[in-house]
C-alpha cells in the first residue's frame, strides 16, 4: 500500500473538462445538420477543413511550447473553436480562408495569450471578425438555400470539397448565391415588411427560409446543453430576450422602416447559434451567474443595435467581442454575496 | 426518492425497533427550512457501514495520546513514565481557557512520553504519553452527578471542562469553552448537528440509531446550562429511520424546567446535500440566518453542538466517564467488513483495520475524516483521536487519484456548488498570481475549505489546496506586517521619550537662567561684569548638574535598554557563579512568560480579538524559549549525569 499525501477532497465528480466540450460538441450536430439540408454540403466542408486546421495548429502550437501536444488536444477546445468558426463561415469557403481564420482563432486569439482558458476573446469570433474585415467580399456571400434553387444543381460532397481545395472563393454559378434576409431587411426602405416577404422568396415561414431550420437546430442543442447542465440560463436567455425586446420596440408595425419581426430577429442569421454557443463560452465571459445575465443582454442589445444601424449583415461576432471587451468591468460590479456579508 | 427512504429505512428497523405509540404524531410538524446556496450529491456510500451494530473495538496492548487532540494549547502531562494508571484518570491538564485535559482511556502504566506520529494533515509527530495497557481496564473511583438539574452552571462546565471534553464533529473545539456564554439567557436556539453530510461516515447515524436516550441527556443537560428557547436536531433526510426514536427519547425529559421557560424541542429533517453539516449551514437552513463573516454564532444567539459531543456530556455528567472512547466509521472498498466501532482514544489505527479485514494491497489512500474534508494517514500506527469520525479505506476504482488538472475553463460549475456563494475560480486565479488583496477582497477568509468546488471542478483543479496556500500566505503577511507595526510602535515610544527629556532639560535650564538673571538684577545693576561672570559660573554648574542627571536618566532609570544591559550582566554574572542554577531560572521566568502569553491569547481568543495572530506569535516564540531554556537546563545534567534527558 502506497500512503500518500493527497490533499482533500479525495472523491471527484465523473465530468471532465474534455466531457464538457464534446457535449458542446455534440450539441451542435443538429444546428449542422440542419445548415446541412438547407445549404448543401458547403457547411460541412468547412467544418471538416477547420477541424483538420485547427488539431495541426494546436498541436504545432504546443509543440512549439514545449508541452505534450496529446495532452492538450484532448480537452476538444481546438475541435469546439473549429466547430464553431466552420458553422460560422459561409458554406463552401475556400481553404485558405479558413486556415487563416483558424490561425488567428487558435494561434492569435488563444495560444498567444496562454492558451485555454487565458483568452480573454473567444476564439472563433476572433477568427471571423478578421476574416470579415480582411475578405469582405467573400465573407458575405451566402449560398441560397437549397429549396429555392430551381433548376440550379447544388454541388456534392465530393464536388464540395473541390470548390473549397480549389481555393476559388466561389462557384461563380448564376442563382447561387441570394442575400439572406437580413440583408434584405436592412436594404430595404421602400417596401412593408408583409409586401417584402411576398417579392422575396426568402423569408420563409417566420426566420428565412433555411435560416430558421438552422437556428430552430441550434436551440434544440443548446436546450440540451442547459439540461445536462453544461452552462446556466443566464447568458443565452439574456441575449435572447434583449434581441427579442428591441425588435419588438422597433418592429414599427412593419413600416417600410422597420427592423424586422422579433421572430425573424430570433431565428435568422447567427441569433442561435451565438446565443447557445457563442455568448455561453465560459472563458470569454463574465464569471457569475448575474454578470452572464448581464453579459448575454449586452450582447442581444448588440447585436440588433448593428443589424440595425451598422454595415455589417449580421452582428454577432462583433457582439460578443465587444462584451468580451467589458466582461472584466462585469466581474467586478457583480460580485456575488459571500456568507455572512450584507 | 421512495425507494431511497425505504433503503435506509430498513436496516435501522431491523436493529432498533420504535414503537410509534409511544410518541404523539404532533411533535412530527413541519417546520420551515431554508435553503443553502449551492452544494453537492457525492455518492454516498453509508450503507455499506450500517449494517451492523456498533461494536466494541477491544483494548489493544498500547494506546498512544497525543497531547494536542483539539484547537487551542496542548495538555501537560502530569503522570511521569513508569506511572501506572487506572482507566479514567487525568494523565494531562487542561493549559489555559481554550485547552482540555486527556484522560487514561484504560489501565496501564506510562511507558514513554515522546514525538510520535498523530494524526494531522501535516503529517508531522507531536508528544505523547504512550501507555501499556494491562487488559484489566480497571477504573478509578467515579463521583457521578445524582441529580443534573439541581445542579448549577458552573458546576456542569466543570465537569465538562475536566471530562476532556473537545467538539467530536471535526475541529475539536473545546467544549466547556464554546459553552461558556456570559449570559445564558442570550442563547435562544441550541442546534444539535445530527446532519453528517460527508459520504460514507455513519459514526452520528449509528450513534442516533442506537443511543438516542445517552444523546437526549446530553441535550437535557445542555438545556439546564444555556435555557434556549428552541433545541432544534437537525437530521438529513437520509437518516429518517432515527427520528422516531429520537423524538421518543426527547420526551423523557421536560425541557420546559431544564430551560425554565417554553421551550420548543424539534427534530428537524431537510434534503441531504454536501455540506449541509457544516455549522454556518445548518444554522442557515434551520432559522435562516448567516452567521455574520468573522463572528460567532453565540453572536446570534445560538450555539451549536455535535451529537457525539452531547453524549460525551451525558456520559461525563451522569456517568463521570471522561472522554476516553468515541464511535468511529471505518469504511472503504479496502476493508471486507464495514462498520463502526467504539473505539478507546488512543488506539492504533491498524489495530481497527485488522477487525474489519483490510486488505492493504488494494488500497490506494488511508484517509482519516470523509472523503471531502479528511486528510491522509502517512502512517498506519496513528492513533484515533477524539475529533475521528471515520477512516476510510478505498480502493483505486472507488476514490481514483486525480488525473492531471486541466486549465481552468472558467465553466463556473464550482461557484454554482459554493455554500459560502464564493466564486472559487476567481480565487484560483488571484491564488495562483499570489494576489493576497483581491484574495480577501473575494473573502477567502470565509471560505470554509469543503472541497465542494474542487469536487465539481471537470479540469481536477486542486483548488482547495490552493485555498490552504494562499490563506496560509495571508496570515503570515498579517503577522510580518503586526510585527512591523510594534517594533514601530515601540520606537516611536523611545523617541517621543528621548523628547520629552530633552525639552524638560532646556525647560530646566531656562528656568535657571531666568533666577540666576533675577539674582544679578537684585545684587545691583553697578557691576554688570560681576553680574555676567556670575551669570557664566551659574551657568557652567548648571550644566555640569544637568549632565550628570542626564546621564544618570540615560543609564538606567528611563531606558530600558540600559536596564536590560544591566540585567544581562547581573545574569551573567550569576551563571558564571552558579549555571545550573541560572538555568533553572531561565526556564522558570520564560514558563512564566509563557504562560502570561497563553492566557492573553486565551483572552484574545474569548474577545474575538483581531490581534489573535500576534498572540499566537508570542505564545509561539515563548514555547520555542521555553524548549531551549528546558534543553540548555537538560544538556548539563546529561553530561554530569549520564542520563537520557527525555524524564
Ligand atoms: S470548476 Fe474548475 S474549470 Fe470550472 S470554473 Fe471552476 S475552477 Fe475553472
Ligand atoms: S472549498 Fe471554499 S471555495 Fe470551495 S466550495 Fe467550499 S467554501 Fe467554496
Amino acid at each position: 500500500m502506497a500512503l500518500t499525501r493527497i490533499t482533500s477532497p479525495h472523491a471527484h465528480a465523473k465530468q471532465s473538462t474534455s466531457q464538457v466540450m464534446l457535449w458542446v460538441a455534440l450539441a451542435t450536430l443538429p444546428g449542422v445538420a440542419a445548415m446541412t439540408l438547407a445549404f448543401g454540403w458547403g457547411t460541412i466542408t468547412n467544418i471538416v477543413l477547420a477541424i483538420a486546421f485547427g488539431t495541426a495548429l494546436e498541436a504545432l502550437a504546443m509543440a512549439l511550447r514545449k508541452r505534450p501536444p496529446g495532452f492538450y488536444l484532448k480537452d476538444y477546445s481546438a475541435l469546439v473553436t473549429a466547430l464553431l468558426l466552420g458553422i460560422a463561415l459561409p458554406p463552401y469557403s475556400a481553404w485558405w480562408i479558413i486556415l487563416l481564420g483558424m490561425f488567428f482563432a487558435i494561434i492569435i486569439a488563444k495560444q498567444l495569450y496562454g492558451g485555454m482558458g487565458y483568452n480573454p476573446f473567444n476564439p472563433a469570433m476572433v477568427g471571423y471578425v478578421v476574416l470579415l474585415i480582411s475578405f469582405p467580399v467573400e465573407m458575405t456571400r451566402w449560398a441560397a438555400p437549397l429549396p429555392l434553387l430551381g433548376e440550379v444543381q447544388a454541388p456534392g460532397l465530393l464536388q464540395s470539397f473541390g470548390i473549397a481545395i480549389g481555393g476559388s472563393t466561389f462557384p461563380i454559378v448564376d442563382g447561387f448565391t441570394m442575400a439572406t434576409p437580413l440583408d434584405l431587411v436592412r436594404q430595404n426602405s421602400a417596401l412593408m415588411i408583409s409586401d417584402l416577404k411576398e417579392e422575396y422568396a426568402q423569408f420563409g415561414s417566420w426566420g428565412g427560409t433555411g435560416w430558421e431550420w438552422a437556428n430552430g437546430g441550434f436551440l434544440i442543442g443548446g436546450l440540451l446543453l442547459l439540461y445536462k447542465r453544461i452552462y446556466t440560463w443566464h447568458a443565452p436567455l439574456g441575449m435572447l430576450f434583449s434581441l427579442a425586446l428591441l425588435s419588438a420596440i422597433f418592429y414599427d408595425g412593419g413600416s417600410s422602416a422597420s427592423a424586422g419581426s422579433p421572430l425573424l430577429h430570433l431565428f435568422s442569421g447567427a441569433t442561435m447559434l451565438g446565443a447557445w454557443f457563442i455568448v455561453t463560452d465560459p472563458v470569454s465571459s463574465a464569471v457569475s451567474n448575474r454578470g452572464r445575465l448581464l453579459f448575454g443582454l449586452g450582447a442581444g442589445a448588440l447585436v440588433f443595435i448593428i443589424r440595425k444601424w451598422g454595415n455589417y449583415p449580421d452582428a454577432v461576432a462583433f457582439a460578443v467581442l465587444l462584451m468580451n471587451f467589458i466582461a472584466p468591468l462585469l466581474d467586478h460590479y457583480t460580485q456575488p454575496r459571500t456568507y455572512g456579508h450584507t | 426518492m421512495l425507494t431511497k427512504i425505504l433503503q435506509t429505512l430498513s436496516p435501522a428497523t431491523a436493529i432498533s425497533p420504535v414503537q410509534p405509540e409511544r410518541y404523539s404524531p404532533s411533535i412530527m410538524r413541519m417546520r420551515k427550512i431554508w435553503d443553502i446556496h449551492g452544494g453537492i450529491h457525492p455518492p454516498e456510500n453509508k450503507t455499506q457501514s450500517l449494517g451492523e451494530r456498533i461494536r466494541q473495538a477491544g483494548i489493544p496492548a498500547q494506546l498512544i495520546l497525543p497531547l494536542s487532540q483539539h484547537i487551542g494549547a496542548a495538555a501537560v502531562p502530569i503522570v511521569k513514565v513508569g506511572d501506572q494508571i487506572l482507566k479514567g484518570q487525568c494523565i494531562a491538564r487542561a493549559e489555559g481557557l481554550v485547552s482540555v485535559p486527556v484522560h487514561a482511556p484504560s489501565s496501564g502504566c506510562v511507558v514513554a512520553i515522546e514525538n510520535r506520529p498523530i494524526p494531522h494533515p501535516s503529517g508531522l509527530d507531536d508528544l505523547c504519553i504512550v501507555i501499556d495497557t494491562d487488559g484489566h481496564d480497571r477504573w478509578r473511583e467515579r463521583n457521578p452527578v445524582e441529580n443534573f438539574a439541581s445542579c448549577d452552571k458552573q458546576t456542569l462546565l466543570g465537569i465538562i471542562r475536566d471530562a476532556g471534553i473537545a467538539g467530536m464533529g471535526g475541529a475539536g473545539f473545546p467544549t466547556g469553552f464554546k459553552l461558556n456564554v456570559r449570559d445564558a439567557r442570550e442563547i435562544d436556539t441550541l442546534v444539535l448537528n445530527g446532519t453528517e453530510c460527508e459520504p460514507y461516515i455513519t459514526s452520528d447515524h449509528a450513534l442516533m440509531r442506537e443511543r438516542a436516550e445517552e444523546i437526549a441527556e446530553g441535550i437535557a443537560i445542555l438545556a439546564q446550562l444555556l435555557q434556549p428557547r428552541e433545541i432544534l436536531l437537525g437530521v438529513e433526510d437520509n437518516k429518517l429511520d432515527v427520528v422516531a426514536g429520537l423524538q421518543s427519547a426527547l420526551q423523557a425529559h421536560d425541557f420546559n424546567a431544564l430551560s425554565q421557560r417554553d421551550c420548543i424541542v424539534e427534530v428537524v429533517t431537510f434534503p441531504t446535500k454536501y455540506p449541509s453539516g457544516g455549522e454556518k449551514q445548518l444554522i442557515e437552513i434551520l432559522t435562516g440566518k448567516q452567521v455574520p463573516s468573522g463572528r460567532l454564532p453565540a453572536d446570534l444567539g445560538i450555539v451549536c453542538q455535535n451529537l457525539g459531543t452531547a453524549v460525551a456530556i451525558a456520559d461525563a455528567v451522569l456517568r463521570d466517564i471522561p472522554l476516553i472512547s468515541r464511535i468511529t466509521t471505518i469504511t472503504g472498498e479496502a476493508v471486507d467488513r464495514p462498520c463502526n466501532l467504539e473505539v478507546l482514544l488512543g488506539t492504533p489505527v491498524e489495530y481497527l483495520l485488522q477487525q474489519c479485514g483490510f486488505r492493504a494491497g488494494e488500497n490506494n489512500r488511508l484517509v482519516m475524516g470523509g472523503p471531502m474534508m479528511g486528510f491522509a494517514l502517512l502512517d498506519t500506527r496513528v492513533p484515533v483521536i477524539k475529533t475521528s469520525n471515520c477512516i476510510l479505506a478505498p480502493t483505486e476504482a472507488e476514490l481514483p487519484k486525480p488525473p492531471a488538472a486541466q486549465p481552468c475553463i472558467r465553466c463556473g460549475f464550482c461557484a454554482e456548488a459554493c455554500p459560502a456563494s464564493l466564486l472559487p475560480q476567481q480565487l484560483y486565479w488571484f491564488a495562483q498570481g499570489k494576489e493576497l488583496e483581491k484574495l480577501e477582497q473575494h473573502n477567502i477568509a470565509d471560505c470554509i475549505e469543503c472541497g465542494a468546488c474542487s469536487y465539481v471542478c471537470p479540469s481536477n483543479i486542486p483548488l482547495v489546496q490552493y485555498y490552504r496556500a494562499a490563506k496560509a500566505e495571508i496570515r503570515e503577511r498579517d503577522r510580518d506586517m503586526q510585527q512591523a507595526e510594534y517594533a514601530k510602535q515601540r520606537f516611536d515610544a523611545r523617541q517621543e521619550r528621548l523628547q520629552r527629556l530633552e525639552q524638560e532639560k532646556q525647560a530646566a535650564r531656562k528656568a535657571r537662567q531666568a533666577k540666576a538673571a533675577a539674582r544679578s538684577k537684585q545684587s545691583g545693576d553697578a557691576d554688570p561684569k560681576a553680574a555676567a561672570v556670575a551669570a557664566a559660573l551659574a551657568r557652567v554648574e548648571a550644566k555640569k548638574v544637568e549632565a550628570k542627571k542626564a546621564q544618570a536618566a540615560n543609564s538606567a532609570e528611563d531606558d530600558p535598554v540600559q536596564r536590560a544591559l544591566l540585567k544581562r550582566k547581573a545574569q551573567q554574572q550569576a551563571e558564571a557563579a552558579d549555571p545550573q542554577a541560572a538555568l533553572q531560572q531561565k526556564v522558570d521566568s520564560a514558563k512564566a512568560r509563557l504562560e502570561k502569553a497563553e492566557t492573553r491569547l486565551a483572552d484574545a481568543q474569548a474577545e474575538n480579538s483581531e490581534h489573535l495572530a500576534a498572540f499566537e506569535a508570542a505564545v509561539q516564540k515563548g514555547r520555542e524559549k521555553l524548549a531551549a531554556a528546558e534543553q540548555a537546563l537538560a544538556q548539563p545534567k546529561e553530561k554530569s549525569t549520564d542520563q537520557p534527558a527525555s524524564n
